[in-house]
């Protein structure tokens, strides 16, 4: 191998590696940059190979870890040597030591730009590749017509021509607005006929950059790469260098695949066919062999294959065969594999719904989660995270206290925050909840955060109920010997609070309890300190009548730190000494915590902050968030530098509610009672707000009342809303003159969340409103999850409740601004008083340039307030005969019905929660279902449906419903009627309808809100 | 691809290029802790680590690690596969290539690489073009 030489850069490398030590080593480096530096400065005297040797060194020495920063210029310079040798190292040297943000690269650029449309192809390709490695934003202005244009020339070799792709990949990225979408997505469409591999590859590299930020531009690409993967999997014209161990390149391959990824749905069912066939061919064709890199290469062909799957909702089979797959995955012993089987399946858990097979391997993943490697012990933790539900919480969190004991320190804060969310989402009981979080405080203490003792606290004081029970709890603990300072802080509060709860069990007395307490108080570092005072002035409190003892023990303490260096200490230390002296004053001070407000725990979002950053957003969470809105709190990007991710979560403070009031109330109570010197809360540093709720107010507090009532006045709308009738009236008339696009179909959205209780109810380009729904009963709670999309506040934020007169709708307070990137929960009650099929309507607002205004259905229908209930024949035929006839029973043909089978009907029925009851009538075209409908008048009522189809004429069939009650026998089966006659709904096409005929008073706006027309159809 | 850092069992970086711009303070922190993440790992254990928000792919020839950042939603095995793609290039090119050679000619790894990998992307998948461009490139010195 003739391997240029350059003597004096190998005698030089020579000394460098006999040096003995890192000393000797500075010294000959030292030594070749005095020399290097005069050299330079006496330029005239250097030979064009003597620069080029010299700029050599530099870079080796920058790589053994030296600054080189004189040297910037000189490699810059050489650039414009006009020589290829010179100018080659020129521009490797550059991209090596500079990046995108220093000022000499500025210097480069007249040089590099004729470089590029100059006709010398060598120096085209150094140009495209220094730009394609290091180009900023100037460059991405100046350079991307040219780039653009070598990259669509006939007359460059694929070698120009594939760099020229990626180079405007990088220009892209730095600037989107460089490619042009208009003229461009016919050119990339052609760029993909390309026969050229090496092109194909660069060029798919751009299509994905391009697809990942606008699918829309580039439908016509889609068919291609499907044709292109075919090609691949078929191993149809490929040349043989470019199969990788006799696969056609498995990294084009996988390319595609990233690329299909990004178009929502693939609508011709041709193509659809061709790609499920390929698709089916890698799913079934991927063995197990011998050979690693073949063995990797196929299945990375494999697991991309299967991200296409998923992502394509296929159909029930395939989807099952991936799941078998991955179930064998996980369990295999080649490590690489198995932590993709489990990686994977966590990505399933987001897209489908296949929880039920995953939960099968439960055990699996349990042992993969003590396997040696970090690396799949982390994939396990965050599957079992994810496929944790009500059922089966009980295991897996357990699973994971037990595993805190022994897991490494890396993964001990993760393991303890995800115990702690998942406990809090899917406890079963509240006592297992706050078992579990004690529990984990005293195995991983220091891995605890502040967070997971606050929220227990907060569950403790809105749960009446808990509270003797985490008392028992907290005086257990105390017990123990040596325990973590968390935990002397979280007994100490619940203790103060609640000990009183426990005073007749043994070691319970308010001295028992303040000694065993007061035990700890040597051992604990100051933030514990007024922590443990105001839990002893609460003991004070609760010692009625008072024990002239334990008093003067706790007033000797105060006194004491009266004195006390910290600030905080000392201000408690004074006010409670003085407060405990005025008596009975003290009971109305000292009072009880009042509730919480409810919010979104702080640990979900921190959980959800750990998102990290990737070059194009991943198709998967395009579409999770297309799908829920709880996926939506995206964090600003970080720098790519950022510190690990565990530490560097951070509380991204939503504005809650509970932040304004608990100062207005404070300020409020300490104007009435005048006696007490206002502690205000502190300076919003990140975490000092969640500390203030939960720490201030033990310094000042006032009856839990007054709370309550301003934060009564606070909510808007309670007021002013108009009676039910005039509002809904209201609701379908579109005034609206939004200019703000919605995106998505707000109508189909409001009818799949009639089926489902979570989903995206309305989102436009600044906002997503997603809602989540909980329903018992004749009640409901929904969360309404406002998530601002943007990196600036969305202001002047209004949600009203336009309630029906059939249901109390009570919303929570909406706050007026919505942090950049922030999710808003806001919690709205809802009680069902009547049978009715009337809507209620989101009238909501904002303000992001231009005020937007949509009213919006919400999903609190009929269907909801309905339980399954199946009943036998002999429950069902006594009563179908009790009630006789109209009113209770009422009798309907129905023509104009969407044809489907009875099977199809019957799951209908189902879905909304009629359940069909098989066997009960004999005829086979006949359909019997029942249901139990909850409202506040009528009750748990008894519904019962029979159904008789005519197998000639699908379009048409008798509907029998019967109630106890004859306004929901007639809403009842008016609200079946509605599901089954097809609906005129606004059809699918990317243009908005053409406008119907008559209403001229309606605004233009108001037809893009086709949910808006379909309220106005139905009544 | 965000980085590809070359490090033998020492630590010491024979190659290094960055696809992102960093401070010269960062790129040191990275290459000390990438070098300390993938230099006690076990044979047996899988060639993927976390790292802050990203992902090491890794691989082990002798004594040199060959390690790339990349997205964590990247394709695993198939970066892991464009550095045995890689390491053959070197291979053939060196002709039996050891770390010496790979210290002695570092001038020449980087233009292979600059063939290989362009903006962070793969920009060429066939040994055979690599080697050939490379021969065009050699006569011109």
């Amino acid at each position: 191998m003739a391997l240029s030489g350059m003597r004096g850069l190998s005698v030089f490398i020579s000394d460098i590696r006999n040096c003995q030590n890192k000393e000797q080593e500075r010294l000959r480096v030292d030594k070749e940059l005095g020399n290097i530096r005069t050299r330079f400065k006496n330029e005239k005297g250097l030979t064009p190979y003597e620069k080029k040797k010299y700029v050599w060194k530099m870079l080796y020495i920058y790589m053994l870890g030296y600054d080189v920063d004189f040297g910037h210029m000189e490699a810059v310079s050489l650039i414009s040597a006009p020589k290829y040798p010179e100018k080659q190292v020129g521009y490797i040297v550059t991209s090596s030591l500079l990046n995108e943000n220093h000022d000499f690269l500025r210097l480069a650029i007249n040089t590099v730009r004729n470089d590029i449309i100059g006709r010398n192809e060598t120096f085209q390709c150094l140009a495209l590749t220094l730009v394609g490695n290091i180009g900023g934003r100037e460059f991405a202005e100046s350079l991307a017509p040219d780039v653009q244009k070598l990259l669509i020339s006939s007359s460059c070799r694929p070698l120009v021509r594939k760099k020229a792709a990626l180079c405007l990949l990088r220009l892209y990225r730095k600037n989107p607005d460089v490619v042009n979408v208009d003229g461009w997505s016919d050119r990339m469409a052609q760029l993909l006929d390309e026969r050229d591999l090496g092109v194909l590859t660069s060029s798919m590299s751009l299509l994905v950059a391009l697809v990942a930020n606008n699918h829309e531009a580039y439908w016509s690409c889609l068919p291609k790469c499907v044709k292109a993967l075919e090609r691949l999997a078929r191993n149809q014209d490929i040349p043989q260098e470019y199969t990788y161990y006799g696969i056609p390149s498995p990294w084009l391959q996988v390319k595609t695949m990233r690329a299909l990824q990004y178009f929502p749905t693939i609508e011709d069912p041709n193509t659809r066919r061709s790609l499920f066939e390929v698709l089916q061919r890698i799913l079934m064709g991927t063995d197990v062999v011998k050979n690693v890199n073949k063995n990797n290469a196929s299945h990375a062909v494999l697991f991309e294959a299967l991200a296409l799957v998923m992502h394509l909702d296929a159909e029930k089979e395939m989807m099952s065969q991936c799941v078998a797959l991955l179930g064998k995955f996980i369990a295999v012993r080649e490590p690489n594999i198995r932590y993709l089987g489990l990686e994977n399946m966590t990505r399933m858990l987001m897209v489908t719904d296949v929880q039920d097979i995953i939960k099968r391997h439960q055990a699996q993943i349990i042992t993969s989660l003590k396997d040696p490697d970090i690396s799949i012990r982390r994939r396990a933790l965050d599957l079992l995270y994810g496929m944790c539900d009500v059922s089966n919480a009980k295991d897996i969190v357990e699973e994971l206290l037990q595993y805190l004991s022994t897991a490494d320190f890396a993964m001990r804060e993760e393991l303890s925050l995800k115990a702690a969310i998942l406990a809090e989402k899917f406890a079963p009981d509240l006592s297992w909840y706050v078992d579990v979080i004690l529990q984990l405080i005293d195995k991983a203490g220091d891995f605890v955060s502040d967070d997971i003792w606050f929220r227990v606290v907060q569950f403790v004081t809105n749960n009446e109920d808990l509270q003797p029970y985490a008392a028992v709890k907290a005086r257990e603990y105390l017990d123990k010997p040596a325990i973590h300072e968390t935990m002397v802080k979280v007994s100490a509060y619940i203790l103060g609070e609640y000990s009183h709860l426990l005073a007749r069990r043994p070691g319970c007395s308010p001295k028992e309890i303040f000694s065993i307490i007061h035990e700890k108080l040597p051992t604990v570092s100051t933030s514990t300190i007024p922590i443990l005072l105001s839990t002893y002035a609460k003991i004070l409190m609760h010692t009625q009548p008072s024990d002239p003892e334990l008093q003067n023990q706790i007033w000797a303490i105060f006194r004491k730190y009266e004195s006390c260096i910290d600030a905080e200490i000392q201000q408690r230390a004074v006010e409670y000494f003085a407060l405990s002296s005025k008596g009975a004053a003290l009971m109305d001070i000292m009072a009880e915590m009042p509730k919480f407000p409810e919010r979104q725990s702080a640990l979900i979002k921190k959980a959800e902050d750990t998102e990290a950053d990737t070059a194009e957003q991943s198709a998967l969470k395009l579409r999770a968030q297309q799908q829920t809105s709880n996926a939506l709190v995206v964090t600003d990007q970080r720098p790519a530098n950022g510190t690990p991710p565990v530490s560097e979560l951070r509380l991204v403070k939503v504005p809650s509610m509970s932040n304004v009031d608990h100062s207005s109330a404070d300020h409020g109570v300490t104007q009435e009672n005048g006696t007490l010197t206002v502690v205000d809360p502190q300076p919003p540093e990140p975490s000092a707000d969640l500390l203030s709720d939960l720490l201030g107010p033990l310094a000042i507090e006032g009856p839990p009342g007054s709370a309550v009532q301003s934060e009564r006045n606070l909510v808007p709308g309670t007021e002013g809303v108009p009676n039910a009738e005039d509002a809904l009236a209201i609701a379908p008339v579109g005034e609206q003159t939004n200019t703000v696009q919605p995106i998505g179909n707000i109508a189909e959205r409001f009818q799949a969340l009639g089926l489902k209780d979570s989903g995206v109810l309305y989102e436009d380009p600044y906002i997503q409103i997603g809602i989540k729904a909980e329903w018992r009963a004749h009640q409901g709670r929904l969360v309404l999850f406002l998530g601002n999309k943007n990196t600036s506040p969305l202001v002047s934020v209004q949600a009203v409740i336009l309630p029906p007169s059939h249901l109390k709708m009570e919303l929570s307070l909406v706050p007026d601004t919505i942090p950049p990137r922030a999710q808003v929960q806001c919690p709205l009650e809802v009680i069902n008083l009547r049978p009715s099929r009337d809507v209620a309507v989101l009238d909501f607002s904002y303000q992001f340039g231009t005020h937007v205004n949509v009213k919006l259905r919400l999903p609190a229908v009929l269907n909801k307030f309905l339980q399954p209930v199946s009943v036998s024949a002999e429950e069902f035929f006594p009563q179908w005969r009790s009630l006789s006839g109209p009113p209770l029973k009422l009798q309907e043909v129905v023509r104009g019905v969407r044809p489907m089978s009875l099977a199809e009907m019957a799951n209908l029925f189902n879905s909304f929660r009629l359940i069909v009851c098989p066997g009960l009538d004999p005829n086979a075209n006949n359909l019997v279902a029942s249901t139990t409908f909850y409202s506040e008048s009528t009750r748990a009522m008894l519904c019962l449906i029979r159904i008789e189809t005519d197998p000639a004429d699908r379009t048409q069939l008798r509907m029998t419903v019967a109630s106890g009650e004859p306004t929901l026998t007639f809403e009842l089966k008016e609200f079946i009627k509605e599901q089954l006659v097809s609906i005129p709904t606004v059809s699918r096409g990317p243009a908005p309808p053409p406008p119907p005929p008559p209403p001229p008073t309606s605004a233009p706006a108001a037809l893009s809100d086709p949910g808006a027309m379909l309220a106005g159809l139905l009544h | 691809i965000r980085f590809i850092l070359l490090q033998n069992r020492q630590g010491k970086t024979r190659l290094a290029k960055y696809y992102i711009p960093l401070e010269e303070s960062e790129k040191h922190k990275v290459e000390y802790e990438v070098h300390r993440l993938v230099v006690n790992r076990d044979p047996k254990f899988t060639n993927f680590v976390e790292f802050r928000t990203h992902k090491v792919i890794y691989r082990r020839y002798a004594g040199l690690f060959f390690s790339l950042c990349v997205d964590i939603t990247d394709n695993e095995l198939a970066y892991l596969e464009s550095i045995h793609l890689f390491v053959e290039i070197l291979d053939h090119f060196f002709s039996n290539v050891c770390e010496l050679d790979l210290v002695f000619n570092f001038h020449k790894v980087y233009l292979i690489l600059d063939e290989f990998i362009l903006a962070g992307e793969l920009q060429e998948t066939s040994k055979r073009a690599i080697i050939e461009r490379m021969g065009e490139l050699e006569k011109l010195e």
